[in-house]
């Protein structure tokens, strides 16, 4: 049996600020996690991967994440994605700061 | 201090020209990120976890009362009003946008500064002791060597495109507070007969595949040192393996090589390159020279520092731990720690820093040093001036007297911030810096040096830690491997893992246990924790880590 898709968002850096920045379904960057479009269909995650990344005035490094889908939206499934998600530990800065 | 040409002037200012037109064709569409990224490199600016970062070298860690007051600017007016303080004597910023950073390059012009080649596949910013000029064991002053390989490395037009990034570190005393047997070259200044030459080491570094730097010259001449150290570089841009960039450093060349061919290449290398230089590089030493030579030191009394040092025990306890022996008489030399207990290594803010620049400026000789522990230097102040210089500096929660002890802790910014680490350096450095405050035996423990890092590139130096913290993602979770026995100085030696690695809660208690076992065994105070772990090897600190069962744990790692 093929192993089982792992939730995607997509995600990069935005070119002018430099901060982390999330595809919604509607096509807007956004910097919330939990406004980002989670994608459970593979063949749709490259897709989406493919148009992000053509947005290269917009974006850098546009990757996919590992999420885990909940009611309050995607969960990070590594570290890395929360520490992303909400900024450095040693001063409130970054996303958190963002409220 | 080396003061700007108006050649050096004129590039600077050219340069940063080229990158806000680069930065304006990034924006408009002109260049691809592909195409941009060699040239922000080249630049200093990176693209981190949560934004830009710019690193901005500060040449072999020295600078004035101006510069530091700029750096400070930056942080305030592009930044979240501090900056950070890095391993190789450079600043970074964490938080700059894209857009601001040719105004931040422009103002640093302002006071002659810049983050050229401090990325990038270029010979980097050339680092050296953080006490030249001052130490008292020197036998020169090692800035003028490093300001003159600057000069030349800066724009070469053979060494813009390397197999991978290449350091330079410089010392000009025996003891070595550079790192140079960790740097690809080390040069030390050396006298033979009355006469100054150098001895090159190469092929030293730490990342992945650490290695201690090897002799490759007992003496070279000062007129011999460019051509020569220009025939190294140029040996390694050819033999450098650039089919794999984990192979690439000369480290790896040199290993792969071995000493004595690269030696005989060098040779018959350099007999091209001595040929190509045709004197004009002694003059400008001689010129480079001049403006470092000492300030006016005055002959004054030291009972105003005597009678502190009786009086006050806070003052005493700083000036034991963070005053080093000056050449001068009645001077000192002066460590201000940015290692406040609990607080981010290496991290001043905008005001801390307009201090620091106000005190080199009020009682320094204009003077400052950053180190490669990641702290600040006053390089010259009297003696009589110290208690004034301490009750500011403790004003500004700039007083903290710790310097070479556990909590004088070296961390790269780990996964907080850095884009390739594995696990976070900095909260770890905290934990362990807040629980031996709340113990109250740092000064009982001694000289210990534990240096992190957040990933196996080692920017934090942890395989030459007294002990070394490397943070890893094992399975998606932090996870700490510890090295113990490293040692950065002219007695350099690697690190040897003490078995298998803590989850991040697990790293303060495992310290612990570490002090712990090398306070029971030392022969007493005096026996250093690396001298007593010289003297007994792992075996006591392994078994105070994991216990009796140490065998079968270390072999299932």
């Amino acid at each position: 049996m093929p192993k089982a898709f792992t939730p995607k968002v997509v995600t990069a850096n935005a070119l002018l600020e430099g901060d982390v920045i999330y595809l919604a379904s509607d096509d807007r960057w956004v910097r919330r996690l939990d406004e980002a479009e989670i994608i459970t269909d593979e063949a749709i995650a490259q897709l989406r991967l493919l148009d992000a990344q053509a947005r290269a005035s917009e974006a850098v490094g546009v990757y996919l994440a590992d999420m885990a889908p909940t009611e309050d939206g995607p969960q990070p499934k590594h570290f890395r994605e929360e520490f992303r998600a909400t900024g450095p530990s040693n001063y409130h800065h970054g996303k958190q700061a963002a409220g | 201090m080396y003061s700007y040409t108006e050649f050096d002037t004129a590039f600077v200012a050219e340069r940063n020209r080229q990158f806000r037109q680069q930065v304006e064709r990034r924006i408009s569409g002109a260049l691809t990120e592909d195409e941009f990224k060699p040239l922000r490199l080249m630049n200093g600016l990176y693209l981190q976890l949560h934004a830009y970062m710019l690193r901005v070298a500060i040449p072999y860690g020295t600078l004035n009362g101006a510069q530091m007051d700029q750096l400070a600017l930056l942080a305030e007016k592009w930044d979240k009003g501090y900056g950070h303080f890095t391993t190789r004597q450079n600043i970074q910023y964490n938080w700059p946008e894209l857009r601001d950073v040719p105004d931040m390059l422009d103002a640093l012009a302002e006071v002659g500064m810049h983050a050229i080649q401090t990325s990038g596949n270029t010979i980097r910013n050339v680092t050296a002791d953080h006490f030249a000029g001052a130490a008292a064991d020197e036998v020169a002053d090692p800035r003028p060597v490093a300001e003159l390989l600057r000069q030349w490395s800066t724009d070469h037009p053979e060494f813009q495109f390397l197999p991978r990034k290449f350091k330079i570190a410089v010392t000009g005393a025996e003891n070595d507070r550079a790192v140079i047997k960790a740097h690809d070259i080390g040069i030390q200044v050396v006298e033979h007969g009355g006469e100054i030459g150098y001895r090159v080491l190469v092929g030293g570094g730490l990342g992945r595949t650490p290695m201690i730097g090897k002799e490759l010259a007992p003496f070279v001449p000062q007129e011999d040192l460019l051509p020569y150290v220009e025939a190294v570089v140029s040996v390694w841009n050819l033999l450098g393996r650039r089919d794999n960039k984990y192979k690439a450093r000369i480290k790896i060349t040199v290993h792969e090589h071995g000493i004595d061919e690269i030696r005989e290449r060098v040779a018959s290398r350099f007999a091209e390159t001595k040929a190509a230089f045709n004197g004009a590089d002694l003059a400008l030493f001689d010129e480079i020279a001049a403006q470092f030579a000492p300030p006016a030191f005055r002959n004054a009394p030291t009972e105003a520092f005597d009678a502190a040092y009786e009086a006050d025990p806070v003052f005493r306890a700083w000036t034991d731990s963070n005053l080093t022996a000056h050449k001068a008489g009645g001077y000192a030399i002066a460590q201000i720690s940015l290692k406040a207990h609990g607080e981010t290594p290496g991290d001043a803010t905008a005001e801390q820093m307009r201090v620091m620049a106000d005190l080199a400026r009020r009682f320094g000789h204009d003077e400052l040093r950053i180190t490669h522990e990641q702290n600040v230097v006053l390089p010259h102040v009297h003696k009589s001036d110290l208690p004034q210089i301490h009750k500011i500096l403790k004003a500004h929660g700039l007083a903290t007297a710790n310097i070479g002890m556990i909590s004088d802790i070296i961390a790269c910014p780990g996964m907080d911030y850095c884009a390739l680490a594995t696990a976070r350096s900095i909260p770890i450095a905290q934990e362990i810096a807040t629980r031996f405050d709340e113990l109250k035996i740092e000064n009982e423990i001694g000289e210990l040096k534990i240096k992190i890092s957040g990933c196996i590139n080692a920017c934090g130096h942890h395989h030459v830690g007294h002990i070394g913290i490397l943070g890893l993602d094992r399975a998606g979770v932090e996870n700490y491997q510890i090295t113990l026995g490293g040692d950065a100085t002219e007695t350099a030696s690697l690190g040897e893992r003490t078995g298998p690695g803590f989850p991040a809660e697990e790293v303060v208690p495992a310290i612990e246990r570490i002090v712990g076992a090398y306070m029971d065994h030392r022969e007493g105070p005096e026996e250093s924790f690396l001298q007593t772990y010289r003297r007994l090897g792992m075996a006591p600190f392994k078994l105070a880590l994991y216990g009796e069962d140490t065998g079968k744990r270390s072999r299932a790692a």
